[in-house]
């Protein structure tokens, strides 16, 4: 892991009329990370995302992706992420070829190119046999799968996921973090959400959202040591009931 | 332009693979305006009438034989008295009863008038009504051939002239109308549905952080549906003419531009419902509650405005499908030209621009 930063957060606040959802946050994730973005739900670490990813204006602070200004140069930031919404991003009705043609065509990758990502792509996921059938058919597993590596089609520079391994099997998440670790490896930086606490023992580092505050960062392992506890589980609980 | 290919590629697979979009976009207009050709007509043809024929003279036949000659009435059966009237209207044999009085020929004769009473089974006003009209012209004709022979002192004649629709065939108003009905379901509802259909499916927010702008998505949801549209307007304009002997007074290319305005006008509606709403279902139930009934009821497509309450007409006003179906009867029926309807065209314009402002206003609040 380098120590170039990738995304820099200042002071970003969003507040909802009187409410706020997130108040006065800063952090740093750095390039090729895996960066476990933690909170219960309603902390506010959706919002916090979505104003990462240029698709809410923050009411205050600064963001940086991949070194462009979301206020300003939004397009840039676009270009230089994917995305892996909670809920499952691809078309039922298009088949996974259709999806991929599609998915690569917005963001401009070329006809060759797309038929290049295609063959790659469902030989990476042994999905030769199904390139033709509708995604609507495919296991949900299969479905995750493919979707996150539909969001890496254009080779982006980061890759956020919002909770992408809601609903699936332990053997599925477990083969869905192989995936997340190979795309680390190769230089990606990864920003991901999750509420399962198992999985933030596999991030490089994690911050812990607690009512639009964050409340801890750091790896893992300093995390379990400062708050003198065993599992990532009891960290969180640890929090939740200081808050409290 | 390649990312919008694309793109729209994407939006005619999901029209094409659904049942559902299939039937509406190409069954529907099909089906409506057959239904309103053939099946829902405002004519009368061979109804079913009976005779009490009191008096059984020479004069009476004539009459009788007259209105038995005419296509519109059907002679079921003669009754012999007063009694029979109401146990047949209750079977529903006939929807009409002619009376003639005592001693007819002898009336006309001494007191130059005689009696004929028409008894009309109005459970369905608008055709005892028709019903009425019609024994009326024809006794008035009989009277008129009479008097031409026997040159009375004086006599005020009606001459009529129906323009633009002769024949009275209804389906001249039901021809417009459903291209109009079916133009706003098309687009404003077709599109409302499948622009909140990505929000529900959470697609949306994928294709909002990709590179395309809202712009791109909307008019690439949007693009296919006016095509769509444009083919569908051709199909009902074609069936109108070869099937129902529609004319088209005007010039067809003002009528095609006409028609590319008010769908766009439906477009821009839809966009503007699917900025209100979260849901597939929400969507469909402002676009049906909010625009089909208006558009059928107070766009003057059934109901004539003009017999409307005042609050009602001023109301009418503000539907864009008032204007439109004034706009192609002017054109296929009165061959107007654009100097004529400029008004509503312009109408048509401002409304379209009122909607697009205002869908851009609440998407933008959304983005926040």
């Amino acid at each position: 892991m380098s120590q170039e930063k990738i995304i820099e957060v200042k002071n970003l606040s969003k507040k909802f009329g009187s409410f706020t959802a997130v108040d006065n946050i800063s952090f740093d994730v750095y390039k090729g990370e895996i960066f476990g973005f933690l909170g219960a739900n309603g902390a506010g670490k959706t919002t916090a995302m979505k104003m990462l990813i240029g698709i809410s204006r923050p009411t205050s602070g600064e963001v940086t992706v991949a070194g462009y200004d979301v206020k300003t140069a939004a397009e840039m930031v676009k270009k230089s992420i994917g995305y892996m919404s909670q809920r499952f991003s691809m078309y039922d009705d298009l088949t996974i070829k259709e999806n991929i043609t599609f998915f690569g065509g917005i963001y401009g990758l070329s006809r060759n190119k797309i038929k290049e990502k295609t063959a790659q792509l469902v030989s990476e996921l042994g999905l030769e046999d199904a390139v033709d059938k509708l995604v609507g058919d495919l296991p949900l597993g299969w479905k995750q799968k493919l979707s996150f590596s539909v969001a890496l089609l254009h080779e982006p520079k980061i890759v956020f996921l919002d909770e992408p391994t809601g609903g699936v099997d332990p053997i599925t998440r477990r083969q869905f973090w192989e995936m997340i670790y190979a795309e680390a490896h190769k230089g990606t930086t990864i920003f991901v959400t999750t509420h399962y606490m198992d999985e933030a023992e596999y991030c490089d580092r994690v911050s812990i959202m607690v009512e639009g505050h964050i409340e801890a960062l750091d790896t893992p392992k300093n995390l379990k040591q400062q708050f003198n506890v065993e599992s990532m589980n009891d960290v969180f609980l640890k929090l939740a009931r200081n808050v409290e | 332009m390649k990312r919008f290919i694309g793109f729209v590629t994407k939006e005619f697979y999901h029209i094409f693979r659904d049942k559902r979009s299939m039937f509406i976009l190409f069954g529907m207009p099909i089906a409506q305006i057959m239904l309103f050709g053939f099946a829902i007509t405002n004519e009368i043809n061979n109804v079913n009438i009976a005779i009490l024929d009191k008096s059984k003279d020479t004069k009476t036949q004539k009459i009788i034989n007259k209105i038995s000659a005419s296509k519109y009435f059907y002679i079921e059966q003669e009754i012999s008295s007063e009694y029979q009237i109401e146990s047949i209207f209750k079977k529903g044999k006939v929807k009409a009863v002619l009376v003639f009085e005592n001693h007819f020929v002898k009336n006309l004769q001494t007191q130059k008038q005689a009696k004929v009473q028409v008894i009309t089974d109005a459970t369905d006003p608008n055709i005892a009504n028709t019903i009425t009209n019609y024994v009326n012209a024809i006794l008035q004709n009989h009277t008129q051939e009479i008097n031409n022979t026997n040159q009375p002192a004086y006599q005020i004649q009606t001459q009529t002239q129906l323009y633009y629709n002769p024949e009275l065939k209804s389906v001249f108003t039901f021809v417009p109308g459903v291209m109009t009905v079916i133009l706003m379901l098309v687009s404003a509802m077709m599109t409302s549905i499948s622009i909140t259909r990505e929000k529900e499916l959470g697609t949306m927010e994928v294709l909002l952080v990709s590179p395309l702008n809202p712009l791109q998505v909307i008019l690439g949801k949007v693009f296919p549906y006016i095509f769509l549209s444009i083919i569908n307007a051709t199909v009902i304009v074609v069936l109108g003419v070869f099937v129902f002997g529609m004319p088209i007074e005007g010039s067809i290319l003002l009528l095609a531009f006409e028609s590319i305005l008010f769908i766009i006008t439906a477009l821009s509606l839809g966009i503007l419902i699917s900025t209100l709403s979260n849901s597939q279902q929400t969507a469909m139930m402002i676009s049906l509650m909010g625009l089909m009934l208006p558009v059928i009821i107070l766009s003057g497509f059934i109901f004539p405005l003009s017999s409307m309450p005042l609050p009602l007409q001023v109301i009418s006003n503000i539907i864009p499908a008032k204007w439109f179906i004034i706009i192609i009867k002017a054109i296929m029926l009165k061959g107007a030209s654009i100097e004529i309807i400029w008004k509503e065209t312009l109408i048509l314009i401002g409304m379209t621009l009122f909607f697009i402002v205002l869908s851009i206003k609440k998407y933008k609040i959304r983005l926040e």
